[in-house]
């Protein structure tokens, strides 16, 4: 087994499984129950003056009858009373003094930046998370996002933060600027301890097309609100890597995004967070998918024969590069195994409509004009499929095959066939050695 | 004797189970991630209140979506240690898979069991190849446990002990281990290389085998009672019972439950191509699994004759349905009263109805007799009390019997049930035995972070 223990910029847990500031972390008695199922921390609903929510707040798209691939909100911060809160974090860090709670804290003058902090600090709390993100609400009143997109303004008061902080300070960044780099920079310049990302995307999650309000509507009307959820997972993976392998980024970064698996975890680890936080799976499933959480990563660190997870951190970072450094004389092309095609012919119609028409089947002429007259007509024997199988009840499967000198390698086939493993890229061998084009840019040759 | 030593792992392939193919096959890697991404991950589930073992089956199921087969088959496990056959013998459709919230819905309900069997064969499969194991035995404590049988009831709790740290020590009066895992459960459900390669999977924490030795002849049972710091009883239930009535003995009739073992394991065993016709007297889940088997072998006609209605018998429905389709029938409230026989042979199952009294004679080759088998258990030790029906009388939690050192399950305490009763005394009597020497079992799994 694994060490799964983590130090974050002096915050420490058990492991890298963190609650993120949502309504999962509301209370004390619920954040003592997340502990109990495995979580090792968790980021308190963000505190500041206490406000009023509205009902209803949710909105959630669902794909293809899988329900909540994205989820939207228009909550603020907490409405419960800070004195409440305050106290239930002391209760917590009292039965729990090795799990991490960290503060996460929105206010607006600096003195109610000092007198927050020196509350946290006196609850017990590990840590702060200043949130610089909400994108719905606390903006409007020159909190949330409105700081998180101007970099001056979130250095500053990241700034006045550490003045009166003892313990570390994580500012937890939006994801909606044209460059998560500069608050990201602004934020370490400002002397932060640690980042966590992302905050909630904005967005409208739907419209009811019976009344035409948009979701989720507040009797007849509704506002923007803040996408989460798997859906957003890779533009919080996009963030958290460029952060990760820039070097003005000198402290660790929490990962925040759509985590929702021990494999999406994992995946935010490698891409350089030293811990991650989860709201919305949470919310759809409990506290108890942290346990898959736990025995997934532990086995999988196992098999790859690494002894802590902090050997994790990073390593896929190296790999993420600007494209102009990827190697162009790298080709792959679709192979489709005919013994398990079920004969579906999505990739046929994928690649005919939207991609490079090099998919055929043997029923009859090529429907794409190549420019080339015989093309059509008459698809290349050569590349013909071995013989068809037949399904259970006896029909044959029409397989359909790939013509490889037109195949540029795109994947669309191979994400869009419903059987693993049938389609494959396979690289095409060459001599030639990596080429990018920056290689010929420098050699004058673009 | 050892495992290896025993030699039993050589079977023969010239058995007549051998021509069952699974009624459900093992899923590919694509199929069971497709039917566990079906799951909804039900808090609170009932299929978990329908298993009687308790499995978490959601998150076992939730574990497959996620890649996660190790920490799937542990979840399994830890509950039930003799998941791997549970996986493919268990009346799933009147267990977990009865009770899937999706029957609600009027979706098919998940398939609880292909997916448990999915999870478990692989991650066996992934401990031969990876060279890691589920679990690591605790290191000795001292304690030996004798138990009487290598059934299902006995090798799950010898599994949990070993992997305690107590040395069990299993008395076989058979050759082969697995009890009714090997002998009798349906072919088309599980062979006899499944059941012992469970077998050898749970021996190989730590547990030892002494294969033909029977308890009560070659060793008493008050010997063990006083070697051993406690003694399972896991005897199953003895031969089959016979009607008494007039022609009964001789060639052509058969108690069910020998006959299933012939099929399954006498190695050169075939129907006689005389025998054309069966009758199957009983109504129970042993009666409809003869009845079916003999029709897949081709016996042309199979008629299960039995003394009430359809639905008062306890065999169930779903298994009834099943032999159905291979076309055997059920007739109902008839009384056997005589074999009739022409010379040696067999010639007709001779009945009276309890509706009008008349009586009937059904024409047929061979007759098996499925109404039960005996109990013998309690014969065995004068320390035990058994009821009415002569199943051995136990402590509800602990399946203490009248000696406190003394436990029991299985078939012997619940006069016949499933095998996933079986794995659930044994190891509720492993984990009653550790407490009474304070020590606490598992969990297995603990991860660091997780609270204790
Ligand atoms: C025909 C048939 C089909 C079945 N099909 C299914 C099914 O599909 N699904 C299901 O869940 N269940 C099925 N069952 C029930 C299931 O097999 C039993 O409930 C289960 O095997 C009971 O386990 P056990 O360990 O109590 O007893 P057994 O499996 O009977 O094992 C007892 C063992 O003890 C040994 N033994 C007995 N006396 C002594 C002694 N004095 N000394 C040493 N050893 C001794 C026996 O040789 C035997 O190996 C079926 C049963 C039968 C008869
Ligand atoms: C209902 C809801 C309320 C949230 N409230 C807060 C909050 O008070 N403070 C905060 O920093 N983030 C808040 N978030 C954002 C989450 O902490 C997290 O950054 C975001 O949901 C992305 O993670 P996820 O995809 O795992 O949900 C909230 C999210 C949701 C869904
Ligand atoms: S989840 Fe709970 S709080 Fe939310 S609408 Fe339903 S019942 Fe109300």
């Amino acid at each position: 087994m694994a060490d799964l223990s983590i130090d974050m910029c002096g915050i420490k847990s058990p492991n890298p499984f963190w609650l993120a500031s949502g309504p999962p972390t509301n209370s004390g008695e619920q954040v003592m129950r997340a502990f109990d199922a495995g979580w090792g921390g968790a980021v308190w609903k963000t505190l500041g003056d206490p406000i009023v929510n509205v009902s209803s707040r949710l909105g959630a798209v669902d794909y293809y009858g899988a329900k909540i691939m994205g989820l939207n909100n228009i909550e603020l911060i907490t409405d419960r009373p800070l004195e409440a809160n305050f106290k239930e974090i002391y209760a917590v860090k009292k039965r729990y003094p090795g799990h991490a709670v960290v503060a996460s804290l929105m206010v607006e003058s600096k003195e109610e930046w000092r007198e927050i902090v020196k509350r946290s600090e006196d609850a017990g709390a590990d840590g702060l998370e200043l949130n610089f993100g909400c994108p719905h609400g606390m903006c409007e009143r020159g909190m949330g996002s409105s700081v998180g997109q101007e970099p001056k303004v979130l250095a500053e008061i990241t700034s006045w933060v550490k003045e009166y902080a003892s313990i570390p300070v994580l500012v937890k960044l939006t994801p909606n600027v044209g460059d998560i780099l500069d608050p990201g920079v602004a934020a370490v310049e400002g002397g932060a301890d640690g980042l966590s990302l992302i905050n909630t995307v904005k967005s409208i999650i739907g419209v009811n097309l019976d009344n035409l309000v948009p979701l989720p509507a507040v009797g007849g009307e509704s506002t923007q609100g803040g996408y989460c959820g798997p859906a957003v997972k890779p533009i919080a993976m996009h963030m958290l890597g460029a952060l990760a392998r820039d070097t003005r980024v000198t402290v660790p970064i929490s990962g925040i995004g759509g985590i929702s698996d021990w494999r999406d975890a994992t995946e935010f680890l490698a891409l350089g967070a030293t811990s991650v936080q989860v709201c919305t799976a949470v919310m759809h499933g409990g506290y108890r998918i942290v346990e898959d959480m736990l025995d997934g990563l532990n086995f999988y660190l196992d098999d790859k024969g690494l002894s802590s997870v902090n050997e994790l951190v990073g390593l896929a970072v190296p790999k993420f590069k600007e494209w102009g450094e990827l190697d162009l004389n790298y080709n792959v092309i679709a192979r489709i195994d005919a013994e398990t095609c079920i004969g579906c012919q999505l990739c046929y119609v994928a690649c005919l409509d939207g991609a490079h028409q090099c998919i055929h089947t043997n029923q009859g002429p090529c429907q794409a004009y190549h420019g080339k007259p015989d093309h059509g007509a008459n698809p290349r024997t050569e590349v013909m499929p071995p013989e068809h199988h037949t399904a259970g009840n006896g029909a044959p499967v029409q397989v359909p095959f790939v013509d490889e000198d037109e195949c540029i390698g795109c994947n669309l086939c191979s994400l869009v066939c419903p059987v693993p493993g049938c389609i494959t890229m396979e690289q095409v061998p060459t001599t030639a050695g990596k080429e990018s084009w920056n290689d010929r840019v420098a050699r004058g040759l673009a | 004797m050892t495992a290896e030593k025993s030699g039993w792992k050589q079977l023969s392939a010239d058995r007549m189970e051998t021509q069952f193919a699974d009624a459900k096959p093992a899923y590919s890697d694509s199929e069971a991630a497709i039917e566990a991404h079906r799951c909804l991950f039900c808090y609170d589930a009932p299929c978990i209140k329908a298993c009687p073992t308790g499995i978490d089956i959601p998150a076992f199921i939730k574990k497959i979506a996620t890649g996660n087969i190790r920490g799937s088959a542990r979840t399994i496990f830890e509950a039930n240690m003799l998941g791997a056959s549970t996986a493919r013998v268990c009346p799933v459709d009147v267990l977990c898979v009865g009770a899937c919230v999706y029957n609600d819905l009027n979706h098919q309900p998940i398939q609880i069991g292909r997916l448990q069997r999915y999870a478990t064969r692989r991650a066996l499969e992934m401990e031969n190849s990876h060279g890691w194991r589920l679990f690591t035995p605790k290191p000795g404590n001292g304690k030996k446990v004798a138990l009487i049988g290598a059934g299902p009831a006995s090798l799950a709790c010898a599994a949990y002990l070993a992997l305690e740290g107590v040395t069990p020590v299993i008395y076989e009066k058979d050759d082969l281990p697995g009890g009714l895992n090997i002998t009798g459960v349906a072919p088309y459900k599980l062979h006899m290389e499944g059941a012992i390669a469970e077998v050898e999977w749970l021996l190989s924490h730590g547990a030892d085998l002494r294969t033909g030795v029977e308890i009560g002849k070659d060793i008493r049972f008050e010997q063990l009672v006083e070697d051993y710091d406690a003694v399972f009883l896991g005897a199953g239930l003895g031969s089959d019972q016979l009607l008494g009535i007039p022609g009964e003995d001789g060639p052509g009739v058969w108690g069910a439950t020998t006959l299933i073992r012939e099929i399954k394991n006498r190695a050169g065993f075939s129907l006689p191509s005389a025998v054309k016709s069966a009758v199957v007297i009983g109504g129970g889940n042993t009666a409809l699994d003869i009845a079916r088997e003999l029709a897949m072998l081709g016996v042309a006609e199979v008629k299960i004759l039995y003394r009430r209605t359809t639905r008062e018998m306890p065999g169930y429905c779903h298994e009834l349905e099943g032999a159905a389709r291979y076309g055997v029938t059920l007739v109902e409230n008839l009384t056997p009263v005589e074999v009739v026989r022409e010379g040696d042979r067999v010639k007709a199952m001779r009945v009276t109805s309890t509706k009008s009294g008349e009586t009937e004679d059904y024409p047929c080759d061979w007759v098996v007799i499925a109404i039960g088998q005996e109990t013998h258990a309690g014969r065995l030790y004068s320390g035990i009390k058994v009821d009415g029906k002569g199943r051995v009388i136990v402590d509800e939690k602990t399946r203490q019997t009248g000696n406190p050192n003394v436990y029991a399950g299985g078939d012997c305490i619940n006069g016949g049930k499933e095998v996933v009763n079986a794995a659930v005394d044994g190891r509720e009597a492993a984990f009653a035995m550790l407490r009474s020497w304070g020590t606490a079992a598992g969990p297995y799994n603990r991860i660091p972070g997780q609270r204790q």
